[in-house]
């Protein structure tokens, strides 16, 4: 199952020069880009791990790239994504984020039903892959 | 940035699935205001007839390739602010017209690899080499070699660091803010220290080797230190030397010359020379240049900044109520003759004393030495008593002239 998240998700994967121009766009509008990495695909998972600290000071995308490399040789098994965060007053808030890298084998999600009173059902997605323990739910790390 | 957003209204464009250059807009969209297109991707974007290909019998104008560059701009700026510096300048020309050149075989779809542009500045103390290290950033920038008009300067502190693991973040986290610009790393020799085998300083080398080879579309990374010191690296480092390809030696400046990059100086700060003070300028300098630690240009600003001390004290004391906008101008013969220089009797040898890492400093130094010197002055006269007192007599007089400003005579 192909895990859709943040921008461009329904696009098919953008290639190494699609990334750096839009990592370019975030830096020329001043964001910070910082690089993101997990093995927990639950849409809800907000905490990521940080790849290194978020860019303050880069003015060329060629270095953000670099970095998006090295995180996905490093987990090439894991979802890798870049976000750009705008810290202008009133915005601050997370301005793009689109995924850059995903394991090869995405098992996807089961609906769990909960019983309550009076015969309600309550629903809740379980990524099969959580199953497994951290580092180890995608083939190899 | 904002205003230049692309045109879908979103600001995220939406590339289209197929991943041609058009995934390129945000950049595109970004370079247009410049004028320039900094990269080949923006020319394709602004002029659609400049990557054309030209056939076999076809003919370029070469004079509209330079003008559709700004590099003559750029080199007559470089021509007009900096003084002196032929072989430098001689060696710019050389890569700008490569430049072009291989600009117009692209064309033609002839071979034209990316040559290597790292640098290497060796010279005396204040011969330029920062100056001209920044211009570099803007040339290239205009030739379409580097996309971005940015120099990130950094010394050995910023690179190397202070214990196991902490260099290679370091110089990545350098290495990422000078993408696409330049790199200069003043002091270079710095980086290896001989004394000690396991400096990290080899880390930053290693790192820095390996970007110059791969990443050189990127990056252009410029060292810059004195000429002994830099050799002594080099010899420690030869992969470092071979994979630099201009290695670029500043001479030291004429007194003519440096006259002139006085008059500059003085000209930006709007003071002028009395014809008399241009005489004991130049009878400064000569003396000056035959000290030790003479630090050509910025000597010479030092020698400025305390003809203005003087000129200003002068113009104090003198007790005129009246003055008018040229005597605040001026600067007068004796503004520059009250230097100690002039002192025959002056010590020169004495900053010898200090042992030669001071020179290296001497950045730092220069911006105090000003300062210090006003104090020094004052300071002379208290100091006297303090050295009967002390009964060190002469054996002391060195250190503490060392120490005064007006000690000048170093301005490092």
């Amino acid at each position: 199952m192909h895990v859709t998240q943040g921008t461009f998700s329904y696009l098919p994967e953008l290639s190494d020069e699609e990334i750096k121009a839009q990592i370019q766009y975030a830096i020329d509008n001043g964001w910070a880009i910082a690089i993101e990495f997990t093995d927990d695909p639950h849409p809800r998972n907000t905490y990521w791990e940080m790849w290194g600290l978020p860019m303050f000071e880069i003015s060329d995308a060629a270095g953000a790239l670099h970095e998006v490399n090295r995180c996905r040789e490093a987990f090439p098994n894991n979802y890798v994504r870049v976000s750009a965060y705008d810290a202008r007053l009133h915005r601050q808030t997370t301005a793009l984020a689109f995924l850059v890298n995903r394991p090869a084998e995405e098992p996807g999600f089961r609906v769990e039903r909960q019983e309550k009173a009076d015969r309600q059902i309550r629903y809740t997605l379980h990524p099969y892959a959580a199953d497994k323990p951290h580092g180890e739910r995608y083939a190899k790390n | 940035m904002a205003g230049e957003k692309p045109s879908s209204g979103t600001g995220f464009a939406m590339t289209p699935p197929g991943g041609s250059p058009g995934g390129a807009r945000p950049v595109s969209g970004d370079e247009a205001p410049n004028g320039r297109g900094s990269g080949q991707e923006g020319e394709q974007e602004q002029e659609s007839n400049e990557p054309e290909a030209l056939g076999d019998g076809d003919l370029v104008d070469l004079e509209v390739e330079r003008a559709a560059s700004d590099v003559d701009e750029v080199l007559d700026r470089l021509d007009k602010e900096l003084v002196g510096l032929a072989p430098i300048k001689t060696r710019i020309r050389e890569i700008a017209s490569l430049l072009l050149i291989d600009r117009l075989r692209r064309r033609y779809e002839l071979g034209s690899s990316r040559p290597s542009l790292h640098m290497c500045f060796t010279g005396s103390p204040g011969t330029g080499k920062t100056t001209v290290a920044l211009r570099m950033a803007e040339l290239l920038h205009k030739l379409g070699y580097l996309r971005r008009n940015t120099l990130v300067s950094v010394t050995r502190d910023d690179l190397v660091g202070q214990y196991i693991g902490h260099t290679a973040p370091k110089t990545r986290e350098v290495l990422k803010r000078s993408m696409g610009g330049v790199l200069f790393i003043d002091e270079a020799y710095y980086l290896y220290r001989v004394e000690n085998e396991r400096d990290y300083g080899q880390e930053t080398i290693e790192m820095l080797l390996q970007v110059m080879e791969n990443d050189r579309e990127d990056l252009v990374v410029i060292l810059a230190g004195y000429k002994d010191r830099m050799d002594t690296f080099f010899q420690s480092n030869p992969g470092m030397s071979s994979r630099i390809a201009h290695h670029l030696d500043f001479p030291d400046y004429t007194a003519e010359e440096l006259m002139e990059i006085g008059r500059m100086m003085l000209l930006e700060q709007d003071y002028v020379l009395s014809p008399e003070a241009e005489q004991a300028l130049y009878d400064y300098l000569k003396r000056r240049m035959a000290q030790p630690r003479f630090s050509n240009a910025r000597s010479v600003r030092n020698a400025l900044e305390r003809a203005r001390l003087r000129q200003a004290d002068r113009l104090v004391s003198s007790g005129t109520k009246q003055l008018g906008k040229g005597d605040l101008m001026r600067i007068e013969a004796e503004d520059i003759r009250r230097s100690r220089v002039f002192d025959d009797d002056s010590p020169a040898e004495i900053p010898e004393s200090e042992d030669d890492q001071k020179v290296a400093d001497g950045d730092e130094k220069a911006e105090h030495e000003p300062a210090g010197e006003l104090a020094g002055e004052k300071a002379t006269e208290a100091r006297s008593t303090d050295e009967q007192v002390g009964g060190q007599g002469d054996g002391k007089a060195p250190e503490e002239a060392a120490d005064s400003p007006e000690g000048q005579a170093r301005s490092a």
